[in-house]
């Protein structure tokens, strides 16, 4: 039983003030699975990546276990250092920092592996230059995909990681989210299987409100993030097709009707 | 110029400095330095091994100890003996900083003991750094100097400066006058690190005097602790097209006062000047200056202060000033005292970087410029040095 569960949330709440946008979320993430958080604007997605990563401005009340640990009341670096990755949607610019420092004073893993992964990621230069400064959408996407590569947590959550990113780049970036999430077994002329299955054990929570890194990203399973309350569990590409068929507004039907099951 | 007794306060109290100090033997190296001392050198500057520079200029409380060139492009000596060599300097010597001009310009005129003189010659490309340090190891000593510095026509001269006290010296008063005369299509870059004690009161007093198409690029750093440090250096833009850059990185301690600013007048066509100062406080007072003033049509300049108040009890105040006297001019300023982004912060945390890590790179980063102009070398040492800070103390 110990561990079946990498990730929990139990009565999860979190407050902004004196509003509340969870309320009392339950959610489980088996280790090597990847779940994904639809929802549509304004739901709480990104209060949840948040309030679980321990940022500051959130009032929380129930459970958060990593690994069957309690990590309500960890300070975020220490859930980073227990395994937690997270991308960012819209990162802060870190002036008179570069990337390449960053990365050297916070990751893992270094040294070659960090060009090589720079070099596939289009971003040499960029390791030479201010964290996120004067970056454009993808640029910021890709940077923060290198830094969780090194950094290599056992569980990563991704922010809308194709917000802002032009079609160019999200393949780039979907490839190398699957890299990340050791989702990628197609065979590869430059790397074994066993380089791709590298990671099979890592887990994600990837938050989307347009679905279309999916395209790119295998995920295990799907919720809706609406009213504060997660519902569904389902095959995230049949959401997916459902929510752009029918928008979510096909979700509030559903909510309505489970209105007091969902509240339990 | 003449509103400094106006804004800068001359309310030290002279009288417990001492004049006389003992005389030192010379030194035939800088590595024969005790420990102590070339880990306070380094931290100045000032290369003991000498590596990578291309001269090296030593005084020791009032004596010259060591003084060395082996670059026929330049001249390093003491400025007295350079005043016998070239019948006292008649040309340059209180031409820009007249001795009348305040009470440290008198005292230096009345006390002077030294100082150093540095000549490119005409044409003369000094790659690496000619270093210049003046040391202080006697406490409540007064070390008064006067320094001269001349890049000759189409020269391109690399000075840096280190100004430090012996690790047991508590308390002292340094004044320095300092006159840059940077010639017709000269480039001068002037590197000062400041590593005083944390009782001394420090009062340069400095000018620079640009000709046709010269660039002067100034770069000052103070990041331990002084009690009282008071300087407001000017760059008089005189020859058509010259340009000057000064960059200002300040930390202040609890208990230090730092009166900083970098005054530029452009009197030319086509001239141009940037300042740029980042200070940051962790209890002390810092007063950000700047100061520009138009005098011709068609200059441009911009002055650039950016402050980070770390705790309560620090102050700092950014004043900077634009002053235009005449049509067709391109003047900015920009002005910010603020604290660390949280969100910076706990960006950096979900890396794993414990809060104060987190802290300390990002007050680091605010601290390190990108010096446009800056031989590589110098801009990695700089940045070592900043790197190096103890902002865990903070």
């Amino acid at each position: 039983m110990k561990n079946e569960y990498l990730f929990e949330l139990k009565d999860f709440h979190v407050w902004v003030g004196e509003k509340e946008i969870l309320k009392g979320l339950n959610l489980r993430i088996k280790q090597g699975s990847v779940h994904v958080i639809f929802g549509p604007n304004g739901s709480g997605k990104t209060t949840l990546l948040n309030a679980v990563m321990g940022f500051s401005g959130y009032r929380v009340t129930g459970q958060i276990l990593f690994h069957g640990k309690d990590i309500t009341r960890l300070p975020v670096n220490e859930r980073a250092r227990l395994g937690i990755g997270i991308s960012f949607q819209r990162p802060p610019a870190i002036h008179g920092v570069k990337l390449r420092h960053l990365i050297a004073t916070s990751a893992k893993t270094n040294g070659r592996l960090l060009d090589e992964y720079a070099r596939k990621l289009n971003l040499v230069d960029f390791l030479e230059r201010d964290v996120n400064v004067g970056f454009s959408g993808g640029e910021i996407k890709r940077a923060e995909l290198l830094q969780l590569l090194l950094q290599d947590p056992d569980l990563i959550f991704l922010d809308e990681p194709e917000s802002g990113v032009d079609l160019e780049n999200i393949a780039l970036i979907g490839e190398y989210t699957n890299h990340l999430l050791g989702k990628k077994l197609r065979p590869q002329e430059d790397k074994t299987m066993k380089e791709l299955r590298r990671e099979v054990s890592k887990s994600g929570l990837l938050i989307t409100h347009t679905g279309h890194i999916l395209n790119y990203v295998n995920a295990d399973v799907g919720h809706i993030l609406m009213g504060g309350r997660i519902a569904c569990e389902a095959n995230p590409q049949e959401m997916l097709n459902t929510l752009q068929e029918c928008g979510f507004q096909e979700c509030y039907r559903c909510f309505r009707k489970e209105e007091d099951h969902v509240k339990r | 110029m003449s509103n400094d007794k106006k804004t800068l306060a001359d309310d030290l109290d002279l009288s417990g400095y001492r004049e006389d100090a003992p005389e030192h033997a010379e030194i035939e190296d800088l590595s024969r330095l005790s420990p102590e001392d070339q880990q306070v050198l380094l931290m100045t500057g000032i290369d003991p091994t000498g590596k990578e520079r291309y001269g090296s200029f030593f005084q020791k409380d009032h004596t010259v100890v060591h003084c060395r060139t082996d670059f026929e492009g330049a001249e390093i000596m003491s400025v007295t003996a350079a005043r016998k060599k070239y019948d006292g300097l008649k040309e340059y010597w209180g031409k820009l900083v007249p001795a009348d001009k305040d009470v440290y310009t008198r005292r230096a005129e009345e006390h002077m003991e030294h100082g150093y003189y540095i000549r490119s010659l005409p044409g003369a490309q000094v790659r690496y750094p000619l270093q210049a340090c003046l040391y202080l190891t006697e406490d409540k000593l007064a070390q008064d100097v006067h320094n001269i510095v001349i890049a000759e026509e189409a020269s391109n001269l690399n000075i840096i400066t280190g100004c430090a006290t012996a690790p047991h010296v508590r308390s002292g008063l340094h004044v320095g006058v300092s006159e840059f005369y940077v010639k017709k299509g000269a480039t001068l870059s002037f590197t000062m690190i400041h590593n005083w004690a944390e009782d001394m009161a420090v009062r340069p007093r400095s000018a620079v005097i640009l000709e046709e198409g010269a660039t002067y690029i100034s770069n000052y750093i103070c990041l331990v602790p002084a009690r009282d440090l008071q300087m407001y250096p000017t760059a008089i833009l005189k020859g058509k097209g010259s340009v000057a850059t000064f960059h200002t990185v300040l930390l202040a301690r609890p208990g230090s006062l730092m009166d900083v600013g970098s005054r530029v007048i452009l009197q030319a066509a086509e001239c141009r000047a940037e300042i740029i100062s980042r200070a940051v406080s962790t209890g002390g007072k810092i007063i950000a200056r700047g100061y520009i003033s138009g005098e011709y049509p068609g200059v441009k300049a911009h002055l650039e202060c950016k402050g980070l108040l770390l705790s309560k009890k620090g102050n700092i105040h950014a004043i900077p000033e634009l002053e235009g006297k005449t049509l067709d001019l391109d003047m900015s300023h920009e002005a910010a005292v603020g604290k660390i982004a949280q969100e910076e912060i706990e960006y950096l945390m979900a890396r794993g970087l414990s809060e104060q890590e987190a802290t300390s790179l990002i007050i680091k980063g605010f601290l390190s410029l990108d010096i446009v102009g800056l031989p590589e070398n110098l801009q990695k040492e700089l940045q070592q040095m900043i790197d190096q800070t103890d902002t865990d103390a903070m």
